[in-house]
């Protein structure tokens, strides 16, 4: 169990992005969101309801680090000071350390709101697929939610199990989805235990019994679909679909989700890890609203 | 007469030769990935200590997880009853017994002579088996047994909010980079497996005395949590618990077919 670590395959690229066409010098209101997350955090700069940019970072051991550093990352994509910033909204399993937020909104309002804006207002239903959590939220045209469901207990079903089997077969997270469609021949059962340390128990024994890495990817990113399943399927899914989160960019857990929901997922532009910042920085703008 | 039991766990194959009620012989092997050969390693083990050969055993009986893949046994037994069988052979005073190893728990309230009157199981989750405490010593860098020793030496309570195994790792290794004592954490470690192992017994009842069997019973850090979330006097728990279901197995083989 003290086997040298040779690379860290749960590690995804961290990123930051800004929109060099939009313009913000003589914008009326200036907000950021963001989203400290178990696993990532991100950061989303919002001028006047438009999305000028954002930064999505691992979430390090100290929350309130990492959510400065993701704000930093944003603020230096859009070349931007902080003082410009008129509000900023917390959101995210850690949002009670970001310390420069004037205000806090949970991520499941902060989704909604943000799936709104990166997929449209026809967003029904978000499937928010985190580190540690995975969220079931009906919403109306406006974003608002009108029901939701979590669970945030095991992580059976969230991208940290991803990670763990990511690091246990030696495969990429961001590498997992393409080859769980490589296995040879019939497609294998899924992994039958529901929890994540059972589940790699289980596949060390499927290793030795001659299963390819492609072959246990496939049941894993199945059991990991049947998970979701079994829990959206207790408030069940409107159409107009989206999927947040690192998993949406998982399509070995998402083909096959939607295999068994029979329903096509709404496609964005953006990165799907952004929807609950994006979300916190259009909640800051109302708030800017309201006050001026 | 000479019976064994053959108790075919997540972990480890444990087995026990007794002869007219009391136990001669032990041996255990780890289950790995061929239980029928760790099946033959464990017997062979117990068979040498008890100085007998196989035509001395009447009965074999198996019980486990792995029950199945024990090719040699006259007949098998399940878990609870080893379990109760096996933790009332110790303890006649028993009234309440668990048993936890590396993947599953379970818990039955005993009647007067020993049978279950009502059992819970726990055979989904890591969160409430020794896997759990296995996977909290990696990430603090110690053993298991280290780990007991440790806990009883905190002398401040820190809390694992976590429910579950992979998200409590996270947080083990959050607390060691906030320079928590190892000492404190696998206290937490403890505290946080009692709780779930006390929330199985609590769904048969608390009754004393209560009795721990199993691979996790052999922590004292353990025992001293449980005692301490159950509100009873003491968790007793037998030298070698991880034994305990075998024992049971082969008293239940001394039986004769059920």
């Amino acid at each position: 169990m003290t086997a040298e670590k040779t690379s860290e395959f749960w590690r995804w690229a961290e990123s930051a992005w800004s929109d060099p066409g939009l313009a913000w010098d003589t914008a009326r209101c200036i907000t950021a969101g963001v989203d400290v997350g178990s696993v990532s955090s991100q950061a989303v700069i919002a001028a006047d309801g438009r999305i000028l940019a954002y930064s999505n970072l691992r979430t390090g051991g100290d929350s309130s680090g990492s959510a400065r550093r993701a704000l930093a990352a944003a603020l230096e994509a859009a070349g931007m000071s902080e003082s410009r910033l008129d509000c900023c909204v917390g959101t995210g399993y850690g949002r009670v350390n970001v310390p420069f937020a004037q205000r806090t909104v949970t991520e499941i309002a902060c989704h909604a709101r943000g799936a709104n804006f990166l997929y449209g207002p026809e967003v029904r239903t978000v499937f928010d697929i985190g580190g540690q959590d995975i969220k079931c939220i009906h919403c109306d045209e406006n974003g608002k939610v009108t029901n939701f469901l979590m669970n945030d207990k095991c992580a059976a079903g969230t991208g940290r199990g991803m990670e763990v089997f990511a690091d246990l077969l030696g495969v990429p997270v961001t590498e997992v989805g393409d080859r769980s469609f490589e296995f040879k021949g019939a497609e294998p059962a899924a992994v039958s235990s529901t929890c994540v340390v059972f589940a790699k128990s289980e596949a060390i024994g499927l290793l030795r019994r001659g299963w390819s890495r492609e072959d246990v990817l496939a049941a894993y990113c199945q059991a990991m679909a049947d998970r979701i399943f079994a829990l959206v399927k207790r408030i069940g899914v409107k159409p107009g679909l989206a999927v947040t989160g690192g998993m949406a960019k998982n399509r070995g857990v998402i083909d096959r989700l939607m295999l068994k929901i029979g329903l096509e997922p709404m496609r964005t532009r953006w990165d799907t890890q952004i929807a609950g910042a994006a979300g916190a920085a259009l909640f800051g703008q109302a708030f800017c609203l309201k006050n001026q | 007469m000479i019976t064994a039991g053959i108790d075919c766990g997540a972990r480890n194959t444990k087995t026990v030769v007794m002869k007219d009620g009391a136990i001669i012989g032990k041996g255990l092997a780890p289950t790995g990935f061929e239980a029928a050969r760790a099946v033959e390693d464990s017997l062979d083990r117990a068979m040498q200590q008890a100085g007998i050969a196989r035509a001395d055993i009447r009965r074999i009986c198996g019980t486990g997880s792995g029950k199945n893949a024990v090719p040699v046994a006259d007949g098998s037994v399940n878990e609870i009853k080893a379990m109760a069988r096996g933790a009332f052979f110790f303890f006649p005073s028993a009234r309440t017994a668990a048993d936890v190893g590396a993947e599953e728990g379970r818990a039955a309230s005993l009647e007067e002579r020993g049978r279950p009157l009502d059992f819970a199981v726990n055979e989904k989750c890591a969160a409430g088996a020794g896997a759990f405490i296995e996977a909290m010593a990696r990430a603090l860098d110690v053993s298991v047994a280290e780990m007991g020793a440790l806990s009883l030496r905190s002398e401040r309570e820190v809390r694992i909010h976590a429910p579950c195994a992979i998200f409590a790792e996270s947080e083990v290794i959050g607390l060691i980079h906030s320079n928590v004592p190892k000492a404190d954490i696998s206290r937490a470690v403890f505290d946080c497996i009692a709780g779930r192992i006390a929330a199985i017994i609590r769904r048969v009842g608390v009754r004393e005395d209560v009795a721990l069997i199993g691979g996790t019973a052999r922590s004292a850090g353990l025992l001293v949590c449980l005692q301490r979330q159950l509100k009873v006097r003491q968790v007793l728990a037998p030298p070698e618990p991880e034994f305990g279901a075998a024992v049971g197995a082969a008293l239940c083989a001394a039986e004769g077919p059920a």
